[in-house]
Order: structure tokens, then C-alpha cells, then sequence
């Protein structure tokens, strides 16, 4: 039997088709999504303990009949983690933030201020090996001696960071209404206690999770700590040497391919997931709360 | 902004005599701030040009159009990786635009009205996620079912084009990494044609639907039509993302340093070659050959970058609307 349709009716299908289609697109698009998240907290759920927390990371080894193989945990990479975003943090903090108010409060909407934004859009956009490549030159002409360290893959984050918490501090800093500028000029305060005192500290909590955003981007980069903060043995000993790294372990765990180091990566890949999107999870509610406390919320 | 900010009036200052010298070195040190983010930018381009200088020197630009990658007899040409990174891309944009914009118009269209925004964040959340791990997760999960049944498929019902030659048993291929990098790039081009999709004015989707346009003829010829700009900001800003990256596609792509010659056959990106060779580069000018390549690199994700830039803030004007 052949149905036959008229016109109409084919056409109504047709649509109908497309739209469970549309939301076909829209499954195949989440199952990634759901099979990275299930994977690691399966995978990496299992190797969480307390040892894994604090222990050495341990000589690599596959299980063979009459081998048993160190567990170890990730300590010295969860350290060295720590130290280097924090130190990245310390560069890019003041000048990413610094670069925010001068673009809102004296850039307006002058030509400068766009100037600006657009050349943090622009350094966003640069692959972050580039960034480690950039450091790696720069380091490389002025002390190559400590070409590979802590110091360097610190920098690199940094330029990593610095777009990052530039743009989101520019965002939650225009998220406070001029008529509180203006109130508190008219009460006879100067422009940088009035830009530091009323303005950054109104818009703290979005600073501040743009911040936490940039931590929690630059934790998870790999591409820069391969180039410049590789082949460490131990955790943090110094900006002048390198130290061991929880995105960098997934990465040579992965090439090395041995089943401790595996499981272990897969609990740092945890860690890290966490890290992540708690922070964007985290930052899209203050980022709503406190444009809704200055009246523009959605 | 109707009134504007009264920082940016230039009286303001003139009437007042309080703490003149707080708000000049206020204002240097933010202006610092300011020239640092500049400056960054500027110097990555200076540095890596500098840092390439001994290459430069010796080849100029026939490092671009030179096929061999050899450093034990001195020789670097780029061109396998950049066909690599272009293919790569290319391949991953071919998947992810469809599946971008059939999730853009489902979200804004068909969904559930409660169901959209929490979708619409979930998506989001890819974006979040670090590279390294998509990776790593390429690698245990897509790589064998790559090797096992898409490549014999491939080989079997497509091998006649000649794009699906070479052996099969290997999961880790140009098509694998363009695969990861689809996913990469589908929040960024979700987020954009849906955001365009919503700044299509009521009145262009209310005329299609009077003249008694079903809802596919609707978004097709109503709503796709008008949010084009916005949608084409968004591929172009995740082609950009995709050029670039590196891990993931380092840990899936198979690392061979010929010209591709199949799609399911192992190869490398310009980003990838650096990644893997950097840290056990020992030939005198193989370093400033790997910053000649993170130099090309640059200037071929920031060309892609500001002219999505462009696109969108002329997209943005076009509408009169505001889309992020």
C-alpha cells in the first residue's frame, strides 16, 4: 500500500520531522557531555582516597601476574597545581582588573575603551600552546636558564588569565549604575575612592568569580605546562625548577598509557571537572544576583 | 546608557580641589593595567617573531610551502600541519555546524519553555571543560570504537572516493581529532546562533507564520535568514577555537608527520607538532622552527579571531540589538 498526502499534510510532516530532528541534534550534542562526566566520576570516583590526596605520585607500572602495582596518589601535582595558578593569579589579578576599571571608568565608551576590550578578545583567542611558546621565546632571551620552570609555565597562565578576568571584571564593573558615580561624587569623594570603595566593591563578587573562573580555566590548561613545566620529579621546590602538574599528569598518563598512572589521572581529570564547572556554575549565580541587586537582572 | 558615566565628563575634576594627586596615580596605575593587556598582545607577535628570527633568516617564507619536516638533516616546512589544522578544522565544522544550529532552534523554537534555559546551560558547560580531558576521553572511549567499526565502515562504503585509504585498526586519525574538536567547538556556535535566533524580531517570525508557514518553514526561511550574520560570527569564533587547540587533538590525532592522505589515516597539526616535538627538540634550529610554527599559528587563529570580531559587531549593529 502507498499512503499519499496531500500538499498540506506533507508539509506538516515534514516540519514535524525536522523538529524531532532539532532535538535529536540537540541529545547527540549532550552525550559527550554526560559520557566525559560519567567516565570521570566513575572511573576517577574510584581512585579517591585519602592517599590519593596526599601520597607520591608513584613509578609507573601495569598490572602483571606477581606484580602489584603502588597505587600512590596525586599529591605533589595537586601542589604544584596550587602554586603555579596562585602565582599566575598574582600577575594577571592587578593588571587584568587595573586594565577593567581604567576601560569602564575612564574608557566609557570612547574609542579607547573599545580598544581595549577588543585586544582582551583578541588575547583570548590566542591557543594557549602559542601562549607557552610566547614565554618560552621571551624566557629563553632573557635567562635561559630557567626557560623550563615553575616561573615560566606561571607566565604563561598568566597571559591565559589576564583576558579572562579582564573582560568578566569589565562586565560585573558596568553592571553598577552610574547613579551611584554620581551620588557619591556629589557627596564630595574623589574619583579613585569613589572607582575603588563603592564601585570595585559593589561589583566584588563578580570580580572575584572572574577570578575564580581564570583559576579554574588555567588549572586545567596542559598545552603550556608540556612546553615549559615538564619532566618534574617531585612537587613545588622553587619557581626555578619545575614542579609536577594535575593537567599536565592526564596528559602524560594518557601518552604513557600505564594503569596506575591512569587511574590516577583519571581522579585528577575529577578533580579538575569539579573545579570547573563549579566555578561556572558559581559565577553565572553571582554574576545574576548582583546585576538583579542593581536593578538590570534578568 | 542614557546618562553616561560622570567620570568621563572633563569637568567633573576641575571643580573639585579634593585629592587631585590620588586620582592622577589612580589613574596611571589602572592606565597601566590597560597597556599591559595591549602590551601583551603586541609582544606575543614581537617575541615569536624574534624567537624565530634564525628560521626566518634561512628560509623566510618557504617554510610554509615546504612538504618536509626533517630536523636531523636541517630541513623545516610546515605544510603537512597546516593542511592538518585546516582539515581538522574544517572536518570538525562540517559536524558541529548542523548539530549547533539544530540545537540553537530547538532551545529557542520547540523546547519546552522551562526546559530551555537549563539545557541552554548544560551545553555551556562543554565549553568548561579542559582540553586535556577531552582528550584523554577521546582517547579510551572514541578511539577503539574508531578502530573497531567507523573506520572498516568508513573503508568499506566510502573507500571508493579515495579519502578512506590506509589501514583501518587505527583508531587514533585525522577524523578522530576532528570529531573532538566538533564537540569543543558546539558550545561556542550554540550559544551564538541561539542568541541571534532570539534577536530575530517577533513581527518576521509572526508575518512567515500568518502566511501559514509551518514551523520548519518558519526557521528556515523566517529565522535562519535573518540570524545568519550571528550564526556565521559564531562559526568563524569556533573555527577559531579549533585551529588552535592542542591537547586533545595531540592525544587523538595519531601524530604522523606526512601530508594527509585519508581521513582515517594519522596526521598532525601545527599545534599538535608542537606539542610533541618541543621538548625533545635538540637539533640547533629545530626550536626556532617550532616558534616559527606557533608564530604561523598565531597570525592564522587571529586573522580567524577579529574577523569573527568583525562579523559579529557588524551582525550586532545590523540588528540594533544587543547579542553576546
Amino acid at each position: 500500500m502507498k499512503l499519499k498526502f496531500d500538499r498540506y499534510t506533507r508539509r506538516k510532516l515534514f516540519s514535524r520531522g525536522m523538529t524531532v530532528l532539532t532535538g535529536a541534534t540537540v541529545v547527540i550534542v549532550l552525550l559527550p557531555l554526560f559520557s566525559i562526566i560519567y567516565e570521570t566520576v566513575v572511573l576517577g570516583g574510584g581512585v579517591l582516597s585519602v592517599g590519593f590526596f596526599t601520597q607520591n605520585i608513584p613509578q609507573p607500572c601495569s598490572p602483571h601476574p606477581g606484580v602489584v602495582c603502588q597505587a600512590g596518589g596525586i599529591g605533589p601535582a595537586i601542589q604544584g597545581t596550587f602554586i603555579i595558578v596562585a602565582l599566575a593569579a598574582l600577575y594577571s589579578v592587578p593588571v587584568g582588573v587595573g586594565a577593567a576599571i581604567f576601560a569602564v571608568e575612564y574608557g566609557g565608551e570612547r574609542a579607547l575603551a573599545r580598544v581595549i576590550s577588543m585586544a582582551a578578545d583578541i588575547l583570548s583567542g590566542v591557543p594557549s600552546i602559542v601562549a607557552g611558546m610566547f614565554v618560552y621565546a621571551l624566557i629563553y632571551y632573557y635567562e635561559p636558564a630557567v626557560v623550563f620552570s615553575t616561573f615560566s609555565g606561571s607566565l604563561a597562565l598568566g597571559v591565559i588569565m589576564l583576558p579572562i578576568v579582564m573582560r568578566t571584571s569589565e562586565e560585573a564593573l558596568r553592571t553598577i549604575p552610574n547613579s551611584v558615580r554620581e551620588a557619591a561624587l556629589a557627596l564630595g569623594i574623589s574619583r579613585w575612592k569613589t572607582s575603588i570603595r563603592i564601585v570595585l566593591i559593589g561589583a566584588l563578587p563578580g570580580v572575584l568569580t572572574g577570578v575564580m573562573l581564570a583559576i579554574a580555566r588555567a588549572a586545567g590548561e596542559a598545552a603550556p605546562m608540556l612546553l615549559l613545566n615538564n619532566g618534574a620529579l617531585h612537587g613545588f621546590t622553587g619557581i626555578n625548577y619545575v614542579s609536577q602538574n594535575m593537567a599536565l599528569l592526564i596528559y602524560t598518563s594518557a601518552v604513557a598509557g600505564y594503569q596506575n598512572d591512569v587511574n590516577l589521572a583519571w581522579g585528577a581529570a575529577l578533580i579538575l571537572i569539579v573545579l570547573v564547572l563549579g566555578m561556572s556554575i558559581l559565577s553565572r549565580i553571582v554574576l545574576n544576583r548582583t546585576a538583579r541587586r542593581w536593578g538590570q537582572g534578568t | 546608557m542614557t546618562r553616561g558615566n560622570p567620570f568621563h565628563t572633563r569637568t567633573s575634576t576641575k571643580t573639585r580641589k579634593v585629592s587631585k594627586w590620588g586620582d592622577r596615580t589612580f589613574l596611571v596605575l589602572t592606565g597601566i593595567g590597560a597597556a599591559g593587556v595591549v602590551g601583551v598582545l603586541v609582544a606575543v607577535g614581537v617575541v615569536l617573531y624574534y624567537g624565530a628570527l634564525p628560521l626566518i633568516n634561512r628560509d623566510g617564507l618557504s617554510f610554509l610551502t615546504n612538504r618536509i619536516w626533517d630536523p636531523e638533516n636541517n630541513v623545516y616546512g610546515i605544510l603537512p600541519f597546516a593542511a592538518g589544522t585546516l582539515i581538522t578544522s574544517a572536518v570538525a565544522l562540517l559536524i558541529s555546524v548542523p548539530l549547533s544550529i539544530g540545537a540553537a532552534l530547538f532551545l529557542t523554537q520547540h523546547a519546552p519553555q522551562w526546559l530551555r534555559e537549563p539545557i541552554a546551560q548544560v551545553v555551556q558547560m562543554l565549553a568548561a571543560i579542559p582540553s586535556v580531558i577531552f582528550g584523554f576521553w577521546g582517547l579510551i572511549v572514541i578511539v577503539p570504537v574508531m578502530a573497531s567499526t567507523v573506520n572498516p565502515a568508513l573503508a568499506h562504503y566510502l573507500g571508493w572516493t579515495g579519502l578512506f585509504g590506509g589501514p583501518t585498526d587505527i583508531g587514533t586519525n585525522i577524523l578522530t581529532a576532528s570529531i573532538v574538536l566538533a564537540i569543543m567547538t558546539v558550545p561556542t556556535i550554540t550559544a551564538l546562533s541561539k542568541d541571534s535566533i532570539m534577536a530575530v524580531p517577533r513581527t518576521q517570525t509572526e508575518a512567515a507564520i500568518s502566511l501559514g508557514a509551518t514551523d520548519w518553514e518558519v526557521s528556515r526561511r523566517a529565522i535562519l535568514p535573518y540570524a545568519r550574520g550571528g550564526i556565521v560570527a559564531g562559526v568563524v569564533l569556533g573555527l577559531g577555537r579549533a585551529l588552535g587547540e592542542t591537547m586533545a587533538v595531540t592525544l587523538v590525532i595519531g601524530n604522523s608527520n606526512g601530508v594527509p592522505n585519508s581521513f582515517i589515516a594519522p596526521g598532525q597539526t601545527i599545534a599538535s607538532l608542537i606539542a610533541n616535538d618541543f621538548f625533545e627538540s635538540f637539533y640547533a634550529l629545530e626550536r626556532p622552527a617550532l616558534v616559527y610554527a606557533a608564530l604561523v599559528l598565531l597570525v592564522i587563529t587571529l586573522a580567524v579571531n577579529v574577523l569573527a570580531r568583525f562579523l559579529l559587531a557588524r551582525f550586532q549593529r545590523g540588528m540594533g540589538a544587543k547579542v553576546e
